[in-house]
């Protein structure tokens, strides 16, 4: 039977991918990427548990995360455009003047 | 109780949060006119104001609607003035900054009305997803603030940093309601707290790792050890006023949240003291001793904001209303002379070519006598010492330790502070003994930057003498929702 | 507690050995090519001229941000659609109010002339 600890082990799952491309990854594009992917993780946890628990409250959490998402997503680019007029590079081990 | 069930849309009740946003819209369309472009500050302080007199106006008169979603009572009055009155002293003392840095632009104060009203929304609810979205509104602005210094590599990098890490930290925040709310069916926290034990029995294994995940976006936003690592490279690369901006109101906001949640939604949890005084524990050594050995003025405020949060968590571990209220207490305290060292050091740094390291303030009593005695009293009282304010709320946290049998926690907050003074009184000790080198610059004092540090200097001092309105204050925040 | 825990944890180490183990396999068994010939983009085997990643104008950027935003906006006026006739003339001036503050930011974006092409 398909329940919901299926979604729930997906989810966890796609949040760990997140967590640790966040933690080793050295793109910055790839950062925002996988930070990305563990806010649709807890999307895809909340949606399952709506459905479990067979009510809508969920559906329109996840609007409001999506909504989030896009606007961290936007400033991040942004941010990433500038850095990169500065400084011709999105490898985040060439920003050291402040330690990281 | 409040009814929760109340489907009043009650536009009062978020009046100050609207007088807010009219604030930054205003500045946002008037991009387009020279002239109203210049009047942007003057609009965010209008709207900052007419925010803070009905703030003040909703105070005593506990309200709740919006389905439930809205919550507005003392507790969340008191918060709201604190956010606001802090925006209001980095607008007064930030302007000249911005105009000598060549970075002034009006998007920072719309940014900065938008950022503010994130913290009121965070603070007037009681539902996990309402705290979430007043947590990004408030969040995303402080990102762009950080990097607003567009030709500055550090500010680049420290909106960047902050960025990345505020967004994984909500990542972990959205795990956490996420499991929060599979395992309760709501998201509320007034339903979760009255059916704790009903939940506590079936959905055990989900509700402790959603608080756990929950604790762990909160320990990112108030830079708790180990989830601090971002705070001293934001703080040195964003520009001073902004700095002065996170270290105050996003913290306190965070607080408020992790209040609502932990001692009032999950109050009967049973190891969340456990988590929270080793988190104090940690959080007041590491950025204690990392401060040690700062060159930075910047850098050393950051790790001693890291130690303040610290001995707030304290009161956290505590529980109990004696303990939250000192905490309250504190968080005013630290908010005005953790400004007020900061609106210092914003006048230092207009000079040309300051890039605010400890060195730069030798021969400030000569230079400037009036600074640097005031610059004395802010680092005396972020010591703790009598008779400034930060004594008084050391000594109710920790009195209220030792109340609630916290005995060894109080003795390593003591110590911890005893450690701190070693720091801060270096600062005095450069600007006092230390010869004067280099050619004289005189410091211009704008009357919006000597009023910031008078009102400063006054709540620093006079608080510290006669605290019992504030304390008033903070323990009516406090009974207000316990 | 930790008993009650460790399902939740055993789920997250899972997850962070699964992606532990696949980097870790294109690294040590993924075969590596020395970047020679092989790294260079194939178009039709004639020689390329100067490098593919020639640096776009910023403005493509800043039009696919500002999409991104207003993009998103709108799904808001989906579940809105869906029940429109339920929420009646208060749903209406709701919907308005949003609007009016997307259209605000577009007003800002106008006025700060991130729309203009030259």
């Amino acid at each position: 039977m398909f329940g919901i600890t299926h979604f729930l082990f997906i989810a966890v799952l796609l949040f760990g991918v997140g967590v640790t491309g966040v933690l080793i990854s050295r793109n910055i594009i790839v950062l925002l990427m996988s930070v990305e992917l563990m806010l649709n993780a807890a999307n895809l946890a909340i949606i399952a548990f709506s459905r479990a628990l067979n009510v809508m409250d969920g559906h329109a959490f996840v609007f409001l995360v999506l909504t989030v998402a896009a606007a961290e997503a936007a400033v991040g680019l942004a941010m990433v455009i500038t850095i990169f007029n500065n400084r011709r590079s999105i490898n985040i081990d060439k920003y050291s003047l402040l330690k990281w | 109780m409040i009814d929760t069930t109340a489907a009043s849309i009650d536009f009062s009740i978020i009046a100050p949060e609207i007088a807010l946003l009219a604030a930054a819209f205003i500045i946002l369309v008037s991009v387009y006119n020279k002239k109203m472009r210049n009047l942007a500050p003057v609009i965010a302080t209008a709207g900052l104001l007419v925010s803070l007199l009905i703030a003040i106006e909703q105070m005593g008169n506990p309200k709740t609607g919006f389905f439930g979603m809205v919550t507005c009572d003392d507790f969340t009055v008191v918060f709201k003035i604190l956010f606001v009155i802090s925006s209001l002293l980095i607008l007064m003392f930030g302007r000249r900054y911005f105009v000598s840095k060549n970075i002034d632009r009006p998007e920072f104060y719309a940014l900065l009305c938008i950022s503010t009203m994130g913290m009121m929304v965070m603070a007037s609810t009681t539902d996990l997803v309402v705290i979430f979205l007043g947590l990004e509104i408030m969040s995303v602005p402080l990102y762009v603030m950080a990097g607003m210094d567009k030709r500055s590599l550090e500010s680049n990098e420290a909106g960047i940093k902050y960025l990345i890490m505020g967004a994984f930290a909500s990542g972990f925040l959205l795990m956490g309601i996420a499991f929060i709310f599979g395992s309760s069916g709501t998201t509320d926290l007034r339903r979760i707290a009255a059916d704790f034990q009903f939940i506590g029995e079936n959905y055990q294994l989900y509700f402790n790792a959603g608080a756990v995940l929950t604790l762990v976006g909160f320990a990112f936003k108030v830079a708790a050890v180990p989830f601090h690592s971002w705070v001293p490279d934001v703080y040195q690369g964003a520009p001073t006023p902004v700095t002065a901006f996170f270290s105050v109101g996003p913290k306190a906001a965070g607080f408020a949240a992790l209040l609502r949640i932990f001692n009032f939604g999950f109050e009967d949890m049973e190891f969340i003291s456990d988590i929270f005084w080793m988190l104090a524990v940690l959080t007041m050594t590491v950025g204690n001793i990392l401060a040690l050995r700062q060159g930075n003025i910047k850098r050393m405020l950051a790790y001693s904001s890291i130690a303040h949060a610290g001995y707030i968590l304290v009161a956290f571990a505590v529980g109990g209303s004696a303990a939250m209220s000192a905490a309250v207490f504190y968080l005013f305290a630290y908010g005005l002379f953790n400004l007020g060292s900061f609106a210092i050091i914003t006048q230092l740094e207009i000079r040309s070519g300051c890039k605010s390291e400890l060195s730069e303030l030798s021969g400030l009593s000569k230079a400037h006598p009036y600074l640097s005695a005031a610059l004395t009293v802010f680092m005396l009282a972020l010591a703790g010492f009598p008779p400034t304010v930060g004594f008084i709320g050391k000594f109710y946290l920790f009195t209220a330790a030792i109340d609630g049998g916290f005995i060894w926690l109080t003795i390593i907050g003591v110590l911890n502070s005893f450690i701190s003074v070693y720091y801060y009184l270096r600062v005095v000790k450069v600007s006092f003994l230390e010869k004067f080198e280099g050619t004289f610059v005189p410091v211009k004092y704008t009357p919006a930057m000597m009023a910031v540090l008078l009102i400063t200097l006054a709540g620093t001092l006079g608080l510290g003498i006669f605290p019992e309105k504030l304390l008033e204050i903070s323990r009516a925040a406090i009974f207000a929702f316990l | 507690m930790f008993e009650q825990l460790f399902p939740i944890l055993l789920l997250f180490v899972v997850a962070a050995v699964l992606a532990g183990v696949l980097i870790s396999l294109s690294i040590f068994i993924g075969r590596r090519t020395k970047l020679g010939k092989k790294g260079q983009p194939y178009e039709c085997g004639i020689d390329p001229e100067g490098t593919t990643r020639e640096p776009f104008p910023v403005k493509f950027y800043m039009v696919a941000i500002l999409f991104i935003l207003f993009d998103i906006e709108v799904i808001f006026l989906y579940p809105w659609a869906v029940i429109s006739k339920e929420l009646g003339m208060f749903g209406f001036i709701e919907m308005l109010v949003f609007v009016l503050i997307l259209l605000v930011g577009y007003f800002y974006i106008l006025g700060r002339g991130a729309l203009k092409w030259d």
